[in-house]
């Protein structure tokens, strides 16, 4: 009760009390809500902000996985590929060598023979020599023929020359033009003159020829040659023939075969044939059979081991991929070529 | 008036008109009194006693007007226009032998000139005429008939197969065999002018034996045959390959050797061309006459001779050099290098030198060897001066250029190379310049020579544009050397030292 009249007592402080509080709620209220949807909006970001990098935690690793996944594949591609390059880089080498070495050999041997070349040079050299040399002769001989000849026509010429002034020849009592008093020798034209005939009596000389190749008969008896003695009487008697007296005295010797063979014969057959035969060989070191036979003998192993230490015998050397029964349950990489 | 009287008439008139017909073919023998005939009418007053009744006066007659048409193409035409031709064509069937030796003298007067002439006697039928004064006994009409033909076939294709058409060719080969030196050599004549023209006619010629014939005159001591003999092989052997054959097989080689020291020069003249005409066709022809020795026989002939009678003989070298290299080294051991070095000094006209500059660009393009050969006989020198005279023909300095641009390409003989590079223009100096960059990066003591010749030095002068193949080739020979070797052998150096001196503080 006293507290009802208590409470009826201050009715209105109560009252002031309860609308001061009232106001007071009612001012702080919006700022309150506020404040609420910010701890409720950051609250939930964060729940969120972890939920999403929980995901792409997730993401990242599923992504880890597959990219590892991808790029090895592709490494071992890129691997493939590059042993692949290297290989066939190594057999293009190879195949580079192999055809250097051979077209080498091919050119020397076929297209561009160098001692071929200088042997045929220096036959060249040589021809050229002997034909120069050789027109060098036909040259000196058609000219000394030409010369010659160009001599000869002079010759006859002056001759010519002295037969038609044969009249200047000096006599026994008057010199001629030519052989003046004045000179110490006579002049060159009055030699000739006297060494040729004069032109006329040429002529006569011809004329009478002509008219003795007309006659036919030779009035000159001197130039023909005597007859050889006629033979005596033919021998009496039975003789041979001449001939066969003749074919008998000179008929040469015919030796038995014994005598007529060398007493050494024999050994010089032999001589002769080993000398064949030394001549026909190629090689300074004859072939001799079984020399090379130290070569495949086989290696012999001790007595008190049992082991074989000698090479497998040929074909049995072989590839992996041959032995397959080896290879169970592994893939069989054939030929990368 | 008796008989005697009246027949003296004639006998005056027949004797003036002997005496006339007379002094005026001995008239025309001299150029001078030409004109002075030609004035006065000579032309129409001959005409008609080329139909006279006296044969002496016919020839007399033909005589005077062959001598007149011989002189000059004006008087050949005006026989033409005075119609004397059908004369002279009709009168060859029927008269003597001193008549048709005139005609045909007459004919081939006309011939002689020029093509129009020459047709204008085909016009008239004077071929198968001729061709049938080929068939006298008579070596004199022969021989007539037989230059005639070959003046009329000298001028063109359609001549000379006018000529073969009326079938010559037989006669002429047949001429060919006769005894008379004179005969043969105009027969050999014709048979090389009408061969010249085209690979038909040649074949023709060849088709009716003519090679052999000729092949045996080769040793015939007489000097003016055997010039036309050449000169009718090289002809035929000069249109193909097969013709140029056949004339080898006729076994002429080495046999022509010989003829190439003959005294007379158009004899060697024509024994070089007709090596020319023979090697110029393959490789393997060329081989046949190099391994004749023929290749030595033709260096000691140019040697021997001077002028235009090289050219074949230069020419023909240039030929066997072109084909391979193998048969250029056997030029080179034949010793024609220096040969034609002296060819190249000694010769005053252009073609001369153009053909012996070509010969050598043939000559050295082959290999390093080659070049070697070539410039070691100090020949690229002489072509830089042809190519850079300006008194050359454009000719000489295309070919000097050609020959000195295929020789440099080649040539790695250092020592000849150095002193092109102080003289050579910039288009010829770019192949130089090439060269040494090739060779320089390999050869140690060549460098060191280089820097030594002042080569290196030079080589920084050269104004080369950038971007330029000279300024690669430069920079590619700079790169064989330290850079301080360069830079010291650069234009300018020493004012840059001497700034560096300027600017330097001591300490």
């Amino acid at each position: 009760m006293a507290n009802l009249l208590r409470l009826q007592n201050n009715i209105g402080q109560v009252k002031e009390d309860f609308f001061r509080t009232n106001r007071i709620s009612e001012d702080y209220r919006y700022d309150e809500t506020f404040a609420a949807v910010q701890i409720q909006s950051w609250f939930r970001g964060c729940q969120l902000r972890d939920f999403l990098r929980h995901l792409h935690r997730n993401a990242t690793i599923i992504q880890k996985i597959w990219r590892g996944y991808r790029a090895r594949a592709c490494f071992r591609q890129t691997l493939k590929t590059a042993y692949f390059m290297m290989k066939m880089n190594f057999f293009n080498e190879m195949a580079v060598r192999i055809q250097r070495r051979w077209r080498g050999f091919y050119v020397r041997k076929y297209v561009h023979n160098y001692h071929a070349r200088r042997h045929y040079l220096e036959g060249l050299a040589r021809k050229n020599e002997q034909v120069r040399r050789d027109l060098e002769e036909f040259g000196e001989i058609q000219r000394r023929v030409r010369e010659h000849s160009e001599m000869e026509r002079k010759e006859r010429e002056r001759c010519d020359l002295a037969q038609k002034m044969h009249h200047l020849l000096s006599t026994q009592q008057r010199p001629g033009v030519f052989n003046s008093p004045f000179r110490v020798r006579p002049h060159e034209m009055e030699l000739r003159m006297r060494s040729v005939e004069p032109a006329l009596i040429k002529a006569a000389l011809q004329k009478r020829k002509s008219l003795q190749g007309l006659l036919g008969t030779n009035l000159d008896l001197h130039t023909t040659q005597p007859l050889p003695p006629i033979p005596s009487r033919k021998p009496q008697g039975p003789f041979c023939e001449a001939m066969e007296v003749q074919k008998q005295r000179h008929r040469p010797l015919e030796p038995s075969l014994r005598v007529a063979t060398s007493i050494t014969a024999l050994a010089e057959a032999r001589e002769d044939l080993r000398g064949q035969e030394r001549a026909g060989r190629n090689s300074a070191r004859p072939f001799q059979p079984f020399s090379n036979a130290h070569k495949s003998r086989k290696y012999e192993g001790m007595i008190h081991t049992c082991t074989l230490y000698d090479q497998v015998a040929y074909g049995s050397k072989h590839f992996r991929e041959e032995n397959l029964e080896k290879l169970q349950g592994k893939a069989v990489k054939t030929g990368a070529l | 008036m008796t008989q005697r009287q009246v027949l003296q008439v004639f006998e005056q008139y027949q004797k003036s008109r002997t005496q006339f017909v007379q002094s005026i073919a001995e008239l025309a023998t001299r150029p001078q009194n030409i004109e002075t005939l030609q004035n006065a009418g000579v032309m129409s007053l001959l005409r008609p006693l080329l139909l006279d009744v006296v044969p002496t006066i016919q020839q007399t007659a033909a005589l005077a007007l062959g001598r007149l048409a011989n002189y000059n193409d004006d008087l050949a035409e005006a026989v033409v226009k005075g119609d004397i031709l059908p004369q002279l064509v009709y009168s060859l069937a029927e008269q003597n032998r001193f008549y048709k030796k005139a005609a045909a003298f007459v004919l081939r007067a006309v011939a002689k000139h020029s093509p129009e002439l020459a047709q204008a006697v085909v016009d008239c039928g004077a071929l198968d005429a001729l061709v049938i004064s080929l068939e006298e006994f008579d070596p004199g009409v022969k021989e007539a008939a037989a230059w005639a033909l070959g003046y009329i076939a000298r001028h063109n294709g359609e001549l000379s197969q006018a000529v073969v058409d009326a079938g010559a060719v037989p006669l002429l080969v047949l001429c060919v065999q006769e005894p008379e030196v004179a005969l043969k050599r105009i027969a050999a004549s014709s048979l090389s002018d009408i061969s010249k023209h085209s690979p038909e006619l040649a074949q023709t010629v060849v088709d009716a034996g003519a090679i052999a014939h000729l092949a045996q005159m080769i040793l015939n001591p007489d000097a003016k045959l055997k010039r036309q003999v050449f000169s009718a092989l090289s002809q035929i052997a000069k249109h193909s390959v097969d013709l140029a054959e056949m004339v080898v097989e006729a076994e002429i080689f080495p046999a022509v050797l010989g003829c190439l020291k003959d005294p007379d020069e158009y004899v060697r003249k024509n024994v070089a061309t007709l090596m020319r005409e023979i090697t110029k066709h393959t490789p393997e022809l060329s081989q046949l006459i190099v391994n004749a020795g023929g290749v030595a026989a033709v260096i000691d002939y140019i040697g021997d001779c001077q002028g235009h009678v090289r050219l074949p003989g230069i020419m023909m070298l240039g030929y066997v050099a072109a084909h391979s290299e193998n048969l250029a080294m056997a030029v080179i051991v034949s010793k024609g290098v220096p040969q034609l070095a002296i060819c190249l000094v000694e010769e005053q006209e252009e073609h001369i030198k153009s053909a012996t500059a070509w010969a050598f660009g043939q000559i050295g393009r082959h290999t390093p060897e080659h070049a070697r050969a070539v410039a070691v006989a100090n020949v690229l020198p002489k072509l830089l001066v042809l190519y850079m005279d300006t008194d050359s023909s454009e000719d000489l300095q295309v070919k000097a250029k050609k020959a000195l641009k295929s020789i440099l390409q080649k040539c790695t003989y250092l020592p000849a190379l150095e002193p092109m590079l102080h003289e050579a223009p910039s288009n010829v100096l770019k192949h130089v310049v090439c060269q040494f960059s090739k060779v320089l990066p390999h050869d140690s003591k060549a460098r060191r020579l280089f820097v030594t010749s002042g080569g290196l030095k030079k080589v920084q002068e050269i104004k080369a544009d950038p971007g330029s193949a000279l300024r690669e080739y430069v920079s590619a020979i700079n790169n064989c050397y330290p850079e301080e070797i360069v830079r010291y052998y650069s234009p300018g150096y020493s004012e840059t030292l001497l700034e560096r001196v300027d600017k330097y503080q001591p300490v």
